[in-house]
């Protein structure tokens, strides 16, 4: 068992692939780091924070990217976004069997705020293209910096988000929140708060992610080899079908002020005792009880 | 402007707009047929219900209207900042706004984009930001962030982020900068009517913001960078 929370990006990308199929576009030694760092005295990275490739998973050829927590937690810049948006034109070609995101991000980087912004807007245009044309695109999010910001839009534009435990989507980091709105918002130094509102189990159990795995890169693999026959839907009927269940979402726990509301609302008896489950029993826990 | 007195320019022939709190929705019509409306005032924050009332009156026009336009006339803030919103997760209410968006154009529908007030952040993203072309007025503001709060966050001096901002448009607020970058497909003066009828009859040629970013000397990397990694041998 490897720890997908405490690996790096390119660890990620390594160990998910099927062993020595990975090859990346745009090295690190091709240098093609952020100008926009430079004049803010702010040390650039040789790969802006993402790694972007094509592999093989399972012996199906599928193109792949992931964001480095470690750099600017993730966030996307001018170069950083390209090189995603990039990647997704380059699947509209290639057609591969899918296209993995493996997502870690605050969001966008405020150094070069607006180019991130448009970046990211390039890059939700881009997955619903290649949705719209028939190609899955599958996102993992367990790393220490989560999914956030514009990158959290971008992970719920795709076929089917992976998430551990460890994991946490949402748009509005806790941190902003409590800067923004007071600590009586949101207290981002509780954890067990921060977990139960955007974490991996909770994101299950809304809805929100479409498996949950244990922090381990091979279960990670396991969810996304499953995954890979995902037949995008961009249909009026299913956006309708989406429309219904966020409607009954908003009925049925609009007024829930805490995840443990919304867990026993669903009908879990003793819901306190799930943040202290395991992957594996916290499923079975839960079967048949998903919103 | 003042959303009214908007609404009454962009469609001298008349328009019947409903509003409710911050919110609207309606029809306006032009020489070129009617276009459906939706938007808000006030510099709404976008949160849960919002975005998923948006996104049923898009589901609601490509099920009833196939192919009239869409206009977007969004003000706002950015997205609703709060524990409950997160909680219910207010990323699948806009992501799933987007892909309403997105179906509409699929369909047929034009999508256009007009920031006359305020544009922030995720209420941008999920919005405006999707249409074929986003246009703005020249007095809109747009922005992620302000400077101090960027000073705040990136620990970067606010003088020296003011002073970089005269000559960069990368990070600080302001139509201009996102016109360069090209987000903004182009600023509408004088007469909006006929601004808008032009936009009605822009050819459709996908995502053209990184080309025009890189003409425009706003993003000179974007599109090259996308294309050297579209197009790499590895």
């Amino acid at each position: 068992m490897r720890s997908y929370y405490e690996a790096s990006a390119r660890e990620r990308i390594i160990a998910l692939l099927d062993p020595g199929t990975f090859h990346e576009f745009l090295p690190p030694q091709d240098r093609v780091v952020s100008p926009h760092l430079k004049q803010l005295d702010t040390p650039a990275a040789f790969d802006d924070g993402v790694i972007v490739g094509k592999g093989h998973l399972a012996g199906r050829p599928v193109l792949i990217a992931a964001q480095e927590g470690g750099f600017m937690g993730g966030a996307v810049g001018e170069v950083h976004g390209a090189k995603l948006t990039g990647l997704l034109a380059r699947a509209l070609d290639e057609r591969p069997a899918a296209v993995l995101l493996i997502v870690e991000s605050g969001g966008v980087r405020l150094h070069e705020a607006n180019a991130g912004l448009i970046a990211v807007s390039e890059i939700m245009r881009a997955v619903l293209s290649l949705r719209g044309a028939g190609i899955p695109v599958l996102v993992l999010d367990g790393g220490q910096f989560g999914c956030f910001g514009g990158m959290g839009i971008v992970s719920r534009l795709c076929d089917a988000v992976i998430i551990s435990e460890e994991g946490r989507l949402g748009l509005s980091g806790p941190e902003v929140i409590e800067t923004t709105c007071g600590v009586e918002e949101f207290d981002s130094r509780d954890r067990a708060l921060v977990w139960r509102t955007v974490g991996g189990k909770h994101r299950y159990l809304l809805g929100e992610a479409a498996q949950l795995v244990a922090d381990d890169i091979d279960a990670f693999r396991a969810a996304a080899i499953a995954a890979l026959d995902a037949k995008p839907d961009l249909s009026l009927e299913a956006l309708e079908a989406d429309h219904a269940r966020l409607g009954e979402r908003l009925e049925r726990f609009g007024d829930c002020r805490d995840g443990l509301e919304i867990w026993s609302r669903l009908g879990i008896d003793t819901p306190e005792r799930l943040p202290l489950l395991e992957a594996a029993q916290f499923i079975a826990a839960t079967a048949e009880r998903r919103a | 402007m003042d959303i009214h007195t908007l609404l009454d320019q962009l469609f001298p022939l008349n328009h019947e707009v409903k509003f409710d709190g911050c919110y609207f929705s309606g029809i306006g019509h032009t020489a070129k047929g009617d276009v459906a409306v939706i938007g808000t005032t006030d510099a709404a924050p976008i949160g849960v219900e919002l975005a998923y009332r948006m996104a049923g009156e898009v589901l609601a026009i490509v099920r009833k209207f196939p192919r009239r336009p869409i206009l977007l006339l969004v003000d706002t803030q950015g997205q609703r900042l709060s524990h409950r919103d997160e909680l219910l997760g207010i990323n699948g209410y806009m992501a799933h706004l987007a892909k309403c968006v997105e179906l509409a154009r699929k369909r047929g529908h034009r999508i256009i984009g007009l920031v006359y007030s305020e544009a922030v952040s995720g209420g941008f993203l999920a919005t405006s930001l999707l249409a074929d072309y986003c246009y703005a007025l020249p007095e809109a503001k747009i922005r992620v962030m302000n400077l101090p709060s960027m000073a705040r966050i990136t620990k970067i001096p606010l003088e020296r982020l003011e002073e970089l901002s005269r000559a960069s448009p990368v990070f600080a607020p302001g139509v201009e900068n996102y016109l360069r970058m090209g987000a903004i497909h182009a600023l509408w003066e004088g007469d909006l009517s006929a601004c808008l009828l032009d936009a009605l009859d822009a050819p459709q040629k996908g995502d053209v913001r990184s080309e025009l970013g890189e003409a425009r000397e706003g993003r000179k990397l974007a599109r090259a960078v996308a294309e050297q990694v579209h197009h790499y041998t590895a």
